[in-house]
């Protein structure tokens, strides 16, 4: 086991963290996302240059092949400054359906666009009754004429508001909660019968709720079988849980790293409130936590590729657990430390906050992940 | 001892339980079942209903308008008043400056204030902390020099709670930079908010509401009359004030208000085949908060009734016990509520805050969830921090 980066993947961090310490201060940030879009279209841009949107993809479909390391070194550097880009919905996401459903030649006609940054994949499966389970879905895929005919809603559909397209989860056959039945198809945002209506989100990004009302996909966008896309839903689950436990490392490093230097700053009775004892233990607490997530999020990255799903799903899990307490932790002691200017939205540290609070509810909190690692009879007899 | 409450006071309960479901104003009653902020006009209309029954400041002085109940039902009057929920007095005059003026003012000042309190013909803000004069309010630096028969203020106060609606505001102002102490050289004035000098500027807070400010006093003339008591003893009143402050805080009765409405929501958000509720562990973790509650509750009526034996207006350091616990819980709710709507939490509504014109994301009591869970992050901030607040414990009852 190596913990050092190798020289490829110093490289990438070099150069994420170059252009977002250039381009992606906290004022500049908060400039993104009042763009049109809810993103700078020009930093979407730069990442496209950086092969950002490539490294997931294998090289022969024009990627980079890059792997788990390397997205969680992008993403940790995401967390840090609040990325607002939709690159955990069309790289992480999407690009997971691609990899893991998706023949060749459909990658060869999609994977090309996304990574020239001309086009952008959300991922649609979360419906009013899915919560933290995506095999709680509805929606239906009727074979059709040569194709599929797609019925129902989605919502909380990540970037779906701005996305040229849609990696859409839809049921061909059983019933909501089987995971037998599911395929994955992909379309164009612009489909007949397909509406959207975009919302913010509470951290600051976007989103949106879709409606299909007997939308036609042809048959060859139905990404690998139409009835058995579950092994991939689990697996694009996994690898997005991963990516979300690397951007909530890098916000609470960045929160922790804000904190101390707060204390350190503020005079209250004559003194930096880092005086008090009481301030300091909570820091260290803080910096504890941030360790303990941070060792979760590079086991999850370790694990998200684990062929064996129920050693992939405990993983993956436990990380979820942690993350969701440590966020939980430093971010409320951060607004706590930081005191009033904790509580607007003019300071950075809010917005890390309500970040964290997102993160813990996608894709299952901290309790929902508990429940399932004790279901599965904890983590030991795996190893 | 005598545990339970008696049949009086059982009775003052079921009176106060009538007139509020009678009388409340409906619709300030459905905003705050579904977790929004009361409006002005709300909050107004209902202090001017109770005012008219003789109810709006209960705890004042019969001659100012109180009603001369003792402690145990002033606390019966307030839980039933969360509980039911009516909307809660603006604090700024009903307890904090109205009681300041009618234990250290002027007569002139009694008779002027008062009656607009109780009415809320006048909203007032609290104009104490600065930039640089937080959990140290001593350490102060907005300067009041006297001229002739005015006060010339300068400087800057911050987190003024609903400053944008404010007719006045009671400050701290320092008069004697030379004090050998700090809290020597304060004083406490009233100064009208329409007066040449002054300028608000909002302060948006977490959630993306607008409830804080910051006011700038910019050569800010004040007629000397609207001292308060004596110049340079402003720390004194300051501190009745914030003892004052500490006994409401606990808020049992909002956060009960706010169990109810988290079960509601539990028993209807899709989980599984079955709803949230379904889950025993969700269930622990409701129960455990209301046990918790519980024992403040307990607790809160041991201080209360002191209180009751030892007179009113000394505060017991044993309130900051109150303070701490009741703002956590009202923290854990505002919790176990985002877990309950899970990843309907995610979306915003600007409208939610600016009033609302398109149908909701998701079951339409989402949307008040997540910017109260941030916005809650507040309560152990201020009012003393919940960092001060053991501070306060370990010295003043334990002798640390
Ligand atoms: C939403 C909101 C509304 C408010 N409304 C008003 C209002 O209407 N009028 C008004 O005058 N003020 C108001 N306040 C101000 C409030 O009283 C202050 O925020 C509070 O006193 C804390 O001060 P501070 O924010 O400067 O934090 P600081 O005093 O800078 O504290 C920062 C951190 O240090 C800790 N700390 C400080 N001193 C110590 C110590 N000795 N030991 C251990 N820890 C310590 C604190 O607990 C906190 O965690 C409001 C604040 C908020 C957030």
């Amino acid at each position: 086991m190596d913990f050092d980066l190798s020289e490829e993947q110093s490289l990438v961090k070099d150069s994420v963290t170059r252009l977002l310490r250039a381009e992606y201060g906290f004022e500049a940030r908060e400039k993104h996302r009042a763009e049109a879009v809810g993103f700078s279209e020009k930093i979407w841009q730069s990442f496209a240059e950086l092969g950002l949107l490539a490294i997931l993809f294998d090289e022969e479909d024009g990627g980079l092949g890059a792997g788990p390391v390397q997205t969680m070194i992008v993403m940790e550097a995401f967390g840090r400054a609040l990325v607002v880009e939709p690159y955990l919905a069309s790289v992480v996401m999407a690009g997971a359906a691609l990899r893991h459903a998706a023949t060749a030649e459909q990658r060869a006609a999609i994977v090309p666009g996304l990574v020239e940054g001309s086009s952008r994949l959300a991922f649609a499966f979360a419906e009013r009754g899915t919560r933290y389970d995506l095999a709680r879905i509805a929606m239906t895929a009727r074979p059709d004429a040569g194709g599929y005919r797609l019925d129902g809603e989605k919502t909380l559909v990540l970037h779906g508001d701005t996305a040229t397209g849609f990696v859409v989860a839809a049921r061909t056959a059983g019933a909501p909660g089987e995971a037998a039945g599911l395929g994955l198809f992909h379309l164009p945002a612009d489909a007949e019968g397909l509406t959207r209506r975009g919302f913010e989100t509470q951290d600051g990004m976007r989103a949106a709720e879709l409606s299909f009302a007997n939308v036609f996909v042809s048959q060859d966008a139905v990404l690998g079988d139409p009835q058995g896309a579950w092994p991939a839903i689990a697996r694009i689950e996994a690898e997005t849980i991963a990516a979300l436990c690397a951007e909530a490392v890098g916000s609470m490093e960045r929160m922790v790293e804000l904190t101390v230097a707060y204390i350190k700053e503020r005079k209250q009775f004559g003194v930096p409130i880092a005086a008090f004892q009481v301030l300091q233990h909570r820091a260290s607490e803080m910096y504890m936590a941030l360790e303990q997530a941070r060792s979760m999020a590079i086991f999850a990255a370790m694990n998200a590729g684990e062929e064996d799903e129920a050693a992939r799903r405990a993983a993956i899990s436990a990380a979820k657990v942690q993350i969701g307490r440590s966020g939980r932790f430093i971010g409320q002691n951060a607004v706590q430390l930081h005191g009033g200017v904790g509580v607007t939205m003019e300071y950075e540290i809010a917005h890390h906050f309500k970040r964290q609070a997102m993160i813990d509810l996608a894709f299952g909190d901290a309790d929902h992940h508990l429940k399932l690692v004790a279901d599965a009879g904890g983590m030991d007899e795996r190893d | 001892m005598d545990l339970k409450f008696t049949p009086d006071e059982t009775e003052f309960r079921a009176e106060v339980r009538a007139f509020i479901a009678e009388n409340v104003p409906k619709d300030a009653q459905e905003t705050l079942r579904a977790g929004r902020h009361v409006s002005k006009d709300q909050l107004v209309r209902w202090t001017r209903i109770l005012n008219e029954k003789g109810w709006s400041v209960p705890h004042w002085p019969v001659e100012f308008g109180g009603t001369g109940w003792d402690p145990i039902r002033q606390y019966i009057f307030l839980d039933e008043m969360q509980r039911a929920p009516a909307p809660q007095m603006l604090p700024f005059g009903h307890s904090m400056v109205g009681p300041v003026i009618y234990t250290f003012g002027s007569e002139k000042q009694k008779d002027r204030f008062l009656p607009r309190i109780a009415n809320l013909d006048d909203w007032w803000c609290q104009g104490f902390s600065e930039p640089g004069a937080g959990s140290d309010l001593a350490g102060l630096s907005t300067r009041a020099v006297r001229e002739g028969d005015q006060y010339v203020v300068n400087g800057q106060k911050t987190w003024t709670t609903l400053g944008q609606y404010a007719d006045w505001i009671f400050c701290l102002v320092r008069t004697d930079p030379a004090a050998p102490k700090k809290q020597m050289g304060i004083s406490f004035l009233l100064i009208d908010m329409t007066t040449p000098g002054i300028t608000v500027r909002p302060i948006r807070t977490i959630e993306g509401g607008h409830e804080v400010n910051e006011v700038f006093f910019d050569d800010v003339r004040v007629p000397a009359d609207n001292l308060v008591g004596e110049e340079n003893r402003g720390w004194d009143y300051a501190k009745f004030l914030l003892g004052n402050e500490r006994t409401g805080i606990a808020g049992v009765g909002a956060t009960k208000e706010r169990i109810r409405r988290l079960k509601e929501i539990a028993k209807a958000e899709p989980a599984g085949t079955g709803v949230v509720w379904d889950d025993p562990r969700f269930r622990e973790k409701v129960a455990a908060v209301e046990i918790e509650l519980k024992a403040l509750e307990m607790t809160q009526l041991r201080v209360v009734s002191a209180e009751a034996r030892r007179g009113h207006g000394k505060p017991d350091p044993a309130s900051s016990i109150l303070k701490i616990k009741g703002t956590e819980l009202q923290q854990a709710t505002t919790e176990l509520l985002m877990e309950a709507i899970g990843p309907f939490a995610l979306p915003y509504e600007a409208e939610e805050i600016e009033g609302r014109n398109e149908p909701p994301v998701g079951p339409d009591y989402a949307a008040p969830i997540a910017p109260n869970y941030f916005n809650m992050r507040k309560v152990s901030i201020y009012g003393g921090s919940n960092e001060i607040q053991k501070n306060i414990i370990a010295k003043a009852i334990l002798g640390l």
